[in-house]
C-alpha cells in the first residue's frame, strides 16, 4: 500500500489565510491543490513536507475570464475548466490541444493549472504552452503581488521563482488579434507524459510572421522556450519551408536526455518535427483554414 | 482529526489521520468495498468515485479533502432495488469479465451520460481513457454504455408521450 508519510494538515479558507499558514510553517510546508503530482511524490517519499496546506476551498481562484487585454486564468482552475472554456477555444486553441492530451479526463477533473506550473515537472505540457504564448504569472505574498513572465518562472526541474511564503494566484495571457496557436505532442500511450511536445503561437501580417512564440517540453529547453527558433521566424514569410527551418533550429537548440522514452537524437528529431507541425497548424488557424 | 463526508446520501463522521486516502476511507472505515483499489498511482482508475458530482481517482485524493463534501460510490448507483441503466447495460452487453474495473467504469459512464446523453463511441472511449480494463473488454464496455444511452433515450420518449389520466 502506498500512502504518504505523516504530515500536519491545514485547510486554507482564503488566499490571505493560505499565505499566513505558509508564513507560519515556513519552507517545510507545501500547498496542495489537485494533488495529482504532489500526492504520488509523497507516496514515494520523493516529497516529504511536514505540513500540507489544502487550497481546494479557494473557489475564488477558479476562473477563466477576459479582463482588459488579458485572458486571466485563476491558479485553482481545474484542467477540465480550461479544456472546456469557450473563451480559451476562441482565443488560444493551444490550450485545448494541450489539455486534450494531458493525463486523462479523471485526472483533468482534479488537477489544477497553478499546481501544474508550480510542480515544475520538466515534461509538463502547460509550461510549454504558457511559454509559447508568453504568459505572465501573478505571484502573491503577504504584503505584495508581483508578476513574472512564465518564461522566467521555472528555475530548474521542480523549482520555480515562487518563494516559500508566496503563492501563484493567476496566469495572464495577452489577447491579440490576427493570430492563433497550436500544440503537438507525442506520447508512448494515451495519457502519458510527453516524449516531446511543442506549442506555437503566431501572429500574421499578410503573409509575414509578425510575432511568434514557441514552447517545448520534455526536451530540456531552458524555461520551456525555443528562443532561437522564434528569432529566426519573426519577420519571415509564413511558409512551410520557414516553419521547417524553425523546427530544425528548435531541435538543434534543446538539450534532451536519453531515458526510457527514447534516445537523444530521436527526441531532438521530435522537438523539431513537432515545432514545425505546431507552427503550420497555428498558421492555418490564423488564416482561418483549419479548426 | 475528525471529518464528516456525505457518501451516497448519508453523512459519516470518523476520526482519521490526514494521510488516509479517500479510497481507504471508503473501503476500510466505511466498509464500502465496491470502490476498488488498484495501481495506487492514479493510472488504472478502478478507484474512481464522484466527489461533488465529478469523477475522480480516490487513490489520489486525501480523505480529509472530502470533508464536508459529497461522495458517490458504486453502492450509490442503483436507486433502491432499481439498477441504474448503466448497470443494466453492463449486464445486457456483458460489459464485465473479471469485474475489477467495473465500478469505476460505471461511475464514469454515469457522469458521461449525465452531461452527454447521446455519446458517440469515440466520446465514450475518451471518457473512460483514464481507466484500464485488464481483461481488455473495452468493446463490450462501450456497447454497455451505448445500451444505457439508448434505453434512457427510449425512457425519455415514452415519458414524454404519456398522456396524463
Amino acid at each position: 500500500m502506498q500512502v504518504p508519510a505523516h504530515f500536519e494538515y491545514e485547510k486554507a479558507t482564503s488566499v490571505a489565510h493560505a499565505l499566513s499558514l505558509l508564513a507560519q510553517w515556513g519552507s517545510e510546508a507545501r500547498l496542495v491543490a489537485g494533488g495529482h503530482s504532489l500526492l504520488p511524490m509523497m507516496k514515494l517519499r520523493l516529497a516529504r513536507p511536514e505540513a500540507l496546506i489544502d487550497i481546494n476551498d479557494l473557489d475564488e481562484l477558479a476562473y477563466v475570464r477576459l479582463e482588459g487585454p488579458d485572458l486571466r486564468i485563476g491558479a485553482m482552475t481545474r484542467h477540465v475548466q480550461l479544456f472546456e472554456s469557450p473563451l480559451v477555444a476562441e482565443h488560444y486553441p493551444i490550450f485545448v490541444d494541450a489539455e486534450r492530451v494531458i493525463a486523462d479526463p479523471l485526472v483533468r477533473n482534479r488537477g489544477t493549472i497553478g499546481g501544474s506550473l508550480c510542480q515544475a515537472d520538466p515534461s509538463e505540457d502547460l509550461s510549454a504552452a504558457f511559454a509559447a504564448v508568453d504568459a505572465i504569472a501573478v505571484i502573491q505574498g503577504a504584503d505584495s503581488t508581483r508578476t513574472v513572465p512564465v518564461r522566467e518562472f521555472h528555475t530548474g526541474p521542480y523549482e520555480t521563482v515562487v518563494g516559500p511564503a508566496e503563492m501563484l494566484v493567476e496566469v495572464r495571457v495577452p489577447v491579440r488579434p490576427g493570430g492563433s496557436s497550436a500544440y503537438e505532442k507525442i506520447e508512448r500511450r494515451v495519457g502519458d507524459w510527453a516524449v516531446a511536445a511543442a506549442g506555437a503561437a503566431m501572429w500574421l501580417d499578410g503573409d509575414a510572421v509578425s510575432q511568434v512564440g514557441i514552447g517545448l517540453t520534455a526536451v530540456g529547453a531552458a524555461h520551456f522556450h525555443a528562443a532561437e527558433a522564434e528569432d529566426f521566424l519573426r519577420g519571415q514569410a509564413a511558409t512551410d519551408a520557414n516553419f521547417a527551418e524553425a523546427g530544425r533550429i528548435a531541435g538543434q537548440n534543446c538539450v534532451p536526455s536519453a531515458d526510457q522514452r527514447g534516445p537523444v537524437d530521436y527526441k531532438r528529431h521530435l522537438a523539431g518535427e513537432l515545432t514545425t507541425r505546431a507552427l503550420r497548424r497555428a498558421a492555418g488557424r490564423a488564416r482561418g483554414l483549419e479548426a | 482529526m475528525q471529518i464528516t463526508v456525505n457518501v451516497n446520501g448519508d453523512d459519516y463522521t470518523r476520526e482519521i489521520s490526514p494521510r488516509l486516502l479517500l479510497v481507504h476511507f471508503l473501503r476500510d472505515e466505511l466498509g464500502l468495498t465496491g470502490t476498488h483499489w488498484g495501481c495506487d498511482t492514479s493510472n488504472c482508475g478502478v478507484c474512481a468515485v464522484w466527489l461533488d458530482g465529478t469523477p475522480v481517482k480516490s487513490c489520489t485524493v486525501l480523505a480529509v479533502m472530502a470533508d464536508g463534501r459529497r461522495v458517490r460510490t458504486v453502492e450509490g448507483l442503483a436507486n433502491g432495488d432499481q439498477l441504474d441503466p448503466v448497470q443494466q447495460g453492463f449486464i445486457a452487453c456483458h460489459g464485465l469479465q473479471c469485474g475489477f474495473c467495473t465500478p469505476g467504469m460505471m461511475l464514469t459512464a454515469r457522469a458521461l451520460l449525465d452531461s452527454n446523453p447521446d455519446p458517440t463511441e469515440t466520446e465514450i472511449r475518451e471518457a473512460i481513457s483514464g481507466q484500464i480494463c485488464r481483461c481488455t473488454g473495452y468493446e463490450n464496455i462501450v456497447r454497455s454504455v451505448r445500451w444505457a444511452a439508448e434505453h434512457e433515450a427510449d425512457a425519455r420518449t415514452a415519458a414524454s408521450q404519456e398522456v396524463p389520466a
